[in-house]
């Protein structure tokens, strides 16, 4: 067999339903292998960055690994910004990327780029396959890397004469690896001083991020939290672990979370943080993160934990299997909660909630983009996948449809990638043909994948793009208000093409709203073409900002409220 | 906090640059770093000279540990270890006063003289860093031509060892 088919034959024994790729020189080989098979089957994208996404979509969205193939040189270097995007959210991809013979490697030859060399600060591991007879051994550690522990994208980087040579075929069923073995099962002690110190907190709270949501981890969350009764958070990457109905959730934390949120983070006294990391965007200053807090973390990645934040109870483990033990152990001892303390917790919570921090003020004459989302979610009844780009718009995702289950919101929150919502939602449609995707995107976002509207129209994957179109870049231009007096430097998008002439021109359905009552029909309509992808141009308010907001240097309990917004708050800013 | 860091990994083209790169990429610091095979041909060992707070050395262990070819690694500054350094001095070594000088005082630190020529000596110390930055401070009243020095290979006293049982 050749190294071609020793290729593609992994894909089948690993089961692999969809590869996203885009040929070349040094793939060619592979692709005519593909060719002659119909098993995997490969979607051909327009851009090799919306391979990554896509295939990024189609794992978060499974839980399964996403697999790439590209050709060498250009190929690989288009595929950068995707792997790293994967890579900050640790998102499982196989990327496969082919390479310059053998006897060319180092010579400067005809698209040569050292893969393994720009790959290797964004990637969990990669590999250079050497010798054909190496190469299924290698596939299956990839996929094993990629999937197992804090899962990640693994690049195999095949030189051209390797998949032209033939061998032997054998996929092992598994593999062992001496110098790779992740810790899965949390420490017995560890657990039993973490359940220990939860239930002996006054003013407890539960903080998940994305970890909890890979790991698989909602059940017991959600479980947890339901025993115990504590105030829970999450960050945009957990958003869905629990539901955001639950009653004890108060909403995402963060540069942009509920008030409630945040104080309560700032205020409590036992913390317990499962599968997040204390990354910047969540904890704001650090100096004036959560002071005197007791923290509990359980993360399955040893060097997440105590990275930024002193932990004391560290516990290394795979979230769900971890958490199971928590309910089973405190199932038996929740008379120890002190309720009195919790009861009079919860009333301050309230206090927060009042202050009511996602309030903004409805228009008749403009659209305000949060009224979208909220429409959104009413018509889809919550059902849907939503994938975002980076902006504002983002942000309003997050805070105003709530997700009721895992896997149901994607966007790219590590690296925060614009032009990642579009090719992600192919990769979610194609996972789940049946269900209801939405793109919620802003105009300078989507524009960074645009071509891939042409992929969407090849294999008919009804996607609707809710472009919320504040002909700014959004982000960029509210914090030129807040921060730079005012002077929008470069964010005004001018010269924007006509939307809806655009998707029509790739052949699929475009509206353009621009009157706030018109919105929920042209919604119904969008999402009531099941089988057409539908582009919604709203044209939204330019001069809206997101709330509340934590500046640069601040702390949770320095937020910054919309203007009228209730609290006494510090509303000075850095 | 000064410390060294043995770490054993995979004998693998690319490990080295993982390291190096772990290290550029976060700002870590290296004083030094060395590394070849060991006995077992598969294994390569590395000693790590590096510097920071105890949780920014907390994070390189880890860090390092998450590297996919890092099979094992030991913080030798948590218990007794001898650390051992190689230098290579090449001096200029004109006239028996100064010939004789340089070879006292090199008998004073037990350095060799490994290579001589009519103006110049090449003198090997090895021992801790201290002993061999004494011996180069030592040196400096000479004309030193080339100065190398091999960065630390470090080991645990007594027996505990950083070893792999099994076999790949
Ligand atoms: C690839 C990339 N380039 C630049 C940025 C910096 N950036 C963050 S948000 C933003 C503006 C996004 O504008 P738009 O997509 O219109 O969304 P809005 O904020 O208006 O909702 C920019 C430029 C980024 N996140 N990604």
């Amino acid at each position: 067999m050749t190294g071609a088919d020793v290729l593609v034959r992994c894909l089948q024994d690993e089961n692999i339903e969809f590869i996203f790729g885009y040929p070349g020189g040094a793939a060619l080989h592979i692709y005519d292998s593909l060719y002659r098979q119909d098993k995997v089957k490969h979607i051909l994208v327009r851009h090799e960055q919306g391979a990554t996404h896509a295939a990024d979509g189609y794992a978060r969205s499974t839980g399964k690994p996403g697999v790439v193939l590209v050709t060498s040189g250009p190929g690989v270097t288009n595929t950068v910004t995707g792997i790293a995007t994967a890579f900050m959210d640790s998102i499982p991809l196989v990327v496969i990327t082919a390479q310059v013979p053998s006897t060319l490697i180092g010579d400067d030859a005809f698209q040569e780029v050292d893969t393994v060399g720009i790959t290797r600060p964004c990637v969990k591991h990669n590999f250079l396959v050497k010798d054909v007879g190496e190469l299924a051994e290698t596939m299956k550690k990839a996929f094993y890397i990629a999937t197992s522990g804090r899962p990640g994208p693994v690049v195999v980087d095949v030189p051209k004469d390797i998949t032209n040579q033939t061998t032997d075929y054998r996929y092992p069923d598994a593999i062992a690896m001496r110098s790779y073995q992740p810790r899965t099962k949390g420490h017995g002690k560890q657990i039993a001083k973490g359940v220990e110190l939860l239930l002996a907190a006054k003013r407890p709270m539960i903080y998940t991020g994305g970890g909890a949501v890979l790991g698989e981890a909602h059940a017991p969350l959600r479980a947890l939290v339901d025993l115990l009764k504590f105030p829970c958070t999450s960050t945009l990457m957990g958003l869905g672990a629990i539901a955001a109905s639950n009653p004890h959730f108060l909403g995402m934390l963060g540069m942009h979370g509920t008030y409630e949120s945040n104080m309560a983070m700032h205020d409590c006294d036992v913390m317990l943080a499962v599968g997040a990391r204390f990354d910047d965007r969540v904890t704001g200053d650090l100096e004036k993160f959560s002071p005197g807090t007791r923290i509990v973390q359980i993360d399955i990645d040893p060097s997440s934990i105590g990275k930024n934040v002193a932990v004391e109870v560290p516990i290394v483990g795979d979230c769900a299997e971890v958490l199971e033990a928590f309910v089973q152990s405190a199932a038996k001892r929740v008379d120890a909660i002190d309720r009195a303390a919790v009861d009079a917790w919860w009333r301050q919570i309230e206090q927060w909630k009042a202050v009511d921090s996602l309030a903004y003020t409805p228009d008749d004459k403009v659209i305000k983009p949060q009224f979208v989302v909220q429409k959104m979610f009413e018509v889809t009844g919550g059902d849907a996948f939503v994938t975002s780009d980076v902006g504002q718009h983002q942000m309003w995702a997050a805070q105003y449809f709530n997700f009721e289950q895992p896997r149901r919101w994607i966007n790219s929150g590590g690296l925060g990638t614009m032009g990642f919502g579009l090719p992600a939602a192919m990769g979610v449609q194609l996972a789940h043909p049946d269900a209801t995707v939405a793109c919620i995107t802003g105009d300078a976002s989507i524009i960074m994948c645009i071509q891939e509207l042409s992929t969407c129209k090849q294999y008919d994957l009804p996607v609707k793009i809710i472009n919320l179109n504040n002909r700014y870049m959004g982000m960029v231009r509210q914090w030129q208000e807040f921060f730079y007096d005012r002077r929008y430097s470069h964010s005004y998008m001018d010269a924007l093409p006509d939307f809806v002439k655009l998707a029509e021109s790739f052949g699929h359905a475009g509206m353009r709203v621009d009157n706030p009552a018109d919105v929920e029909g042209a919604l119904k309509d969008a999402f009531a073409a099941r089988e057409q992808l539908v582009f919604v141009d709203v044209v939204t308010d330019p001069a809206e900002n997101v709330y509340p907001m934590i500046a640069a240097g601040k702390g949770h309990n320095e937020m910054h409220l919309k203007p009228g917004c209730g609290a006494e708050v510090e509303r000075e800013l850095a | 906090m000064r410390r060294v860091i043995s770490v054993l990994l995979e004998n693998e083209a690319g490990a080295l640059s993982r390291v190096a790169g772990l290290f550029s990429a976060r700002g870590y610091n290296i004083e030094s770093l060395t590394v070849a095979p060991t006995d077992d041909d598969s294994l390569s060992r590395m000693t790590i000279v590096t510097h920071g707070s105890e949780q920014v050395i907390e994070q390189i262990t880890k860090q390092l540990n998450k590297l996919i070819e890092v099979v094992k690694l030991s913080d030798l500054t948590d218990g007794h270890h001898i650390e051992r350094e190689l230098a290579l001095v090449k001096a200029v070594a004109a006239g028996n006063e100064q010939r004789e000088e340089i070879k006292r005082l090199n008998d004073i630190f037990r350095g060799r003289i490994i290579d001589v020529t009519d103006s110049t000596y090449t003198l090997e110390l090895t021992g801790n860093s201290e002993k061999v930055s004494a011996f180069l401070d030592t040196l400096a009243q000479f004309e030193i031509l080339e100065v190398v020095r091999s960065g630390i290979s470090g080991i645990g006293r007594g027996k505990r060892a950083l070893k792999v049982e099994e076999k790949r």
